[in-house]
């Protein structure tokens, strides 16, 4: 049976609360809090994130396939998937795809990983979906947007949900859109989208699966679907005839926002977390038509309890100070011009480190053992010449042997902490400290690798590992 | 295996003040320090036979020619040397080998940097990863503060210095430079200041704050160099200097990715003690030289610096700052110039101005009588570029002729 091997999720640290939201338009924009990207995120790395998540415990040779999903990819062409599978280190003779243009993706994704499965030509395929949206200032959006990732693992060995069926409707429907000339999104008036689109389109693709299933709203343990925001999830909740408080997984509105694609696949991990074996799950998504899933929770799901998930990032934040550091991490503005020359990045050498950049794989030498990064041809510690095997690091923690944190460096969050980290089982990785509380840090400290957008060059996006206090 | 030692004397000494100078060009400060040199030493430029140049940041030079068509040199041979902050020195030893092989007579040896044009401070330079687009990209590997600041917070953590005791002690070192500065007429911050002012000043690197850094800036430093037997015909009251020894250490590198590597000592400036000290015949540092020029680019590079040097026992730099070893008359002044902080540091010029700074206080010509030196025989010039783990180190030693040459 076709279902859910694996699951995992990523909340960035940062969150600005509405009250600072708020204060800065002179108006009331609702209570809670919506999690921000940090500067040096966006929706690939956040990808990363949810897909390490998801892989925790799980063999990664034997992943068949990575399939993305956002409607913010960082580039509007060339493939964020490929660059997932090289930091996330599956195998390179995989198909990996995008899905974007619509926030019904993450369940396109999905159900082309069960189909490939149910083909027989994976076995096992990844499924991720992130969003790091940027809704105009001053809109209805700004307060509802929050950035978040969810991944699942899609097998049929050790499947910790079944798929039971699932049931897709396409709709011509427009209710937000962007072109590539736009900078913020488009929309209308939020009635017509809510009361002819919303509650009609998506009740219709959930009251089809039922019938297919024989089943009515009462079979369902825990229903995770999509809403555009609390008022219309909490209407199409009355409307579909689901109990609030027992049947439905809140969709986190108050404390991580509309997270777009990645919105009902992080409320569907919210709800794995607190599942049990034999539970029956509603999974759907909405955006030009609407795509239901019913799940059915086995015995296995005790074995992935251990993920970071939703529960843990979400306990795990730094409230941003106010409404300006937001603007400043989300570059909201046209900046000061800088003096520096300007950073230029080089393909060729991109290609030539892509498995010391992505994956991050250091070197051990064959004749002292010593681990060392970046790549050398003689050994650092004994002077032996070629003769390393690739150790991978990114999956290591370290102690910070020393740091600084420079008030001044050119990067959007100061103060960038310089930091010298000893990895466990050798090696000593040197790097920059992301998500950190500057009052914190001390030698000592346990760190671990996170996959960070970092420098532009060239027009390019340049990513690589940071290191960051143990998240949760 | 020869030593230098003695082998070669510098007979004219020339260097620019230190500062921003918004109205004048590399080729200005080149013509100020060099004709200085010229006239101190009693030649022409026409009488140059080879010379050397080093400088290191610049977008309006290149190769040597920057040197021969400043001085309008005819067509000798100009060789551009760059080795970080250790430029001065490599110029210096470049002339100075050039004689003792004999193939030159007489020799110039000018360091010069002009970074005030740049539009912002600091030595950054945003240039493509040389070999990995991030990891040894800046700004992404850290300014020079960030990586000095790394080995200060490593220090206090491995001698048990909590961080306000650690700033506290750094803050000593800026204080008594500039009281140095203050008094020296060619120094660039001439202001004293308090221990609470260095305190206070913003952070730039924490735990380095603006006042436990020196700025860089403009400036040019220029050297004639023969062989010692023909000093007396440049300098007939024997009033030059010898080399006693020059050394260069380039590290392996890597010192920040590499466990062994605890960033509290200077190891290329270890590796270029020994050759130097060796070459000279030093055996005990701190009793032997009359004073040192130190590579002070942060109050931590001086405290590592002199402690990697042999000047202070390793970890004991506290008892020496705080007994006031290295003030001027204490045991062994250090940066009685008033060091980089004081200065600045345009990196191809300090290593000539460290000479120079021996040189005029031999001579008993330090301007201001009150940091006039008494008995001065044996001086050290240190250079590092880089940063902590990753330096090439330049040292010179100076001192006054062996007596029976002179």
């Amino acid at each position: 049976m076709v279902g859910i091997v694996s699951y995992g999720a990523y909340i960035p640290i940062y969150r600005l609360s509405r009250e600072a939201i708020s204060a800065m338009w002179v108006k009331s924009l609702g209570r809670g809090e919506k999690a921000v990207a940090n500067a040096d995120e966006d929706s690939l790395t956040m990808g990363v994130e949810a897909v390490l998540d998801c892989l925790n415990g799980m063999e990664r040779q034997q992943v068949d396939g990575l399939y993305f999903a956002t409607a913010s990819p960082p580039y509007v062409e060339k493939q964020s998937a490929s660059i997932i599978r090289a930091a996330v280190d599956l195998r390179e003779d995989i198909p990996t795809m995008d899905i974007a243009h619509s926030l019904r993706g993450a369940s396109s994704a999905m159900k082309a990983a069960m189909d490939a499965v149910q083909a027989g030509s994976a076995r096992r395929v990844m499924v991720a979906a992130a969003e790091c949206r940027i809704p105009a200032p001053n809109s209805e959006f700004e307060a509802i947007f929050g950035d978040g990732a969810a991944a699942f693992l899609i097998g049929d060995s050790d499947v910790a949900a079944i798929i039971e069926g699932s049931y897709h409707l396409s709709s011509e429907f427009i209710d937000v859109w962007r072109k590539p000339e736009d900078a913020y999104m488009q929309t209308w008036e939020d009635r017509f989208l809510r009361d002819e689109g919303y509650l009609k389109i998506l009740s219709q693709a959930v009251s089809a699966l039922l019938k297919k299933h024989g089943l009515s709203p009462k079979g369902i343990s825990k229903a995770a679907f999509y809403g555009p925001d609390a008022r219309a999830h909490a209407a199409i909740v009355r409307a579909m005839g689901l109990d609030a408080k027992t049947q439905v997984q809140a969709p986190m509105f108050d404390s991580v926002g509309n997270t777009g694609t990645a919105l009902a696949p992080m409320t569907l991990v919210a709800a794995l977390e607190e599942t049990k074996p034999g539970d029956r799950i509603l999974y759907a998504t909405y955006g030009d038509g609407a795509d239901a899933f019913l799940l059915r929770v086995t015995e296995q799901i005790e074995k992935v309890r251990n993920r970071r998930g939703i529960k843990r990032h979400l306990a795990s934040k730094l409230m941003l100070p106010g409404y300006g550091k937001y603007v400043e991490i989300r570059e909201l503005m046209e900046w000061e011009a800088g003096r520096h020359p300007s950073r230029r990045s080089s393909l060729p050498v991109i290609w030539r480190e892509r498995q010391h950049l992505f994956p991050l794989y250091g070197q051990k030498c064959r004749a002292c053992g010593n681990i060392q990064f970046p790549r050398q041809r003689v050994c650092i510690y004994c002077q032996a010449k070629d003769d390393f095997e690739l150790v991978r690091l990114s999956d290591k923690r370290g102690t910070l042997f020393t740091f600084s944190m420079d008030e001044r460096a050119m990067e959007v969050v100061l103060p960038k902490v310089f930091s010298v980290v000893d990895l466990e089982g050798g090696g000593r990785f040197y790097s920059v400290m992301t998500d950190r509380d500057p009052s914190k840090i001390e030698v000592g400290m346990t760190l671990e690798m996170t996959f960070r957008r970092q420098l532009e060059g060239s027009g390019l996006h340049n990513y690589f590992w940071r290191v960051r206090p143990i998240r949760c | 295996m020869e030593s230098l030692k003695d082998k070669v004397a510098i007979v004219g000494m020339g260097c620019t003040p230190f500062g921003e100078f918004w109205d004048k060009d590399p080729v200005d400060l080149i013509v100020d320090a060099a004709f200085e040199a010229f006239e101190d030493a009693g030649v022409e430029a026409k009488n140059i036979q080879a010379a050397w140049v080093g400088y290191t940041a610049s977008d309006t030079a290149m190769t040597g020619i920057i040197l021969s068509s400043a001085l309008q040199l005819q067509y000798i041979p100009v060789t551009r040397v760059e080795n970080a902050c250790g430029t001065g020195a490599e110029t210096i030893r470049g002339a100075a080998l050039a004689l003792a092989s004999k193939t030159y007579d007489l020799t110039l040896a000018v360091g010069w940097d002009k970074l005030k044009d740049a539009g912002f401070g600091g030595i950054g330079q945003a240039f493509p990863g040389k070999w990995h687009p991030v990891y040894g990209a800046a700004p992404e590997i850290g300014g020079a503060v960030a990586r000095y600041a790394l080995a200060a917070t490593r220090y206090f953590s491995k001698y048990g210095l909590s961080p306000e005791e650690g700033k506290r002690l750094l803050a000593k070192i800026s204080v008594k430079s500039h009281y140095n500065g203050a008094r020296n007429p060619k120094a660039w911050l001439r202001r004293q200041l308090t221990i609470e002012e260095v305190l206070n000043a913003p952070l730039i690197a924490w735990p380095l704050g603006l006042l436990d850094c020196c700025g860089v800036n403009d400036g040019a430093s220029a050297a004639i160099l023969c062989r010692t037997e023909d000093a007396k015909a440049f300098r007939p009251k024997g009033d030059y200097i010898t080399i006693k020894g020059v050394g260069i250490s380039c590290g392996p590198g890597w010192g920040k990715e590499r466990v062994t590597y605890d960033f509290t000592t200077w190891e290329e400036t270890e590796a270029a003690a020994r050759q130097v000290y060796q070459m000279a015949g030093i055996k005990n540092p701190r009793k032997e030289l009359s004073l040192a020029e130190v590579h002070d680019c942060f109050s931590i590079a001086e405290l590592i610096a002199v402690e990697s040097l042999g000047i202070c026992q390793k970890g004991h730099a506290k008892e020496d700052i705080e007994s006031g070893a290295w003030e001027q008359g204490g045991e062994i002044p250090v940066n009685i110039s008033g060091g980089l902080k004081s200065f600045g540091h345009p990196p191809g010029a300090s290593g000539g101005r460290e000479v120079y700074e021996f040189y005029k206080q031999f001579q008993g010509k330090a301007e201001e009588p009150s940091r006039q030196l008494k008995d001065v025989k044996l001086g050290l010039a240190h250079n590092q570029g880089g940063h902590p783990g990753n330096f090439v180190c330049g040292l010179t030693i100076i001192g006054e002729p062996p007596s029976k040459i002179r």
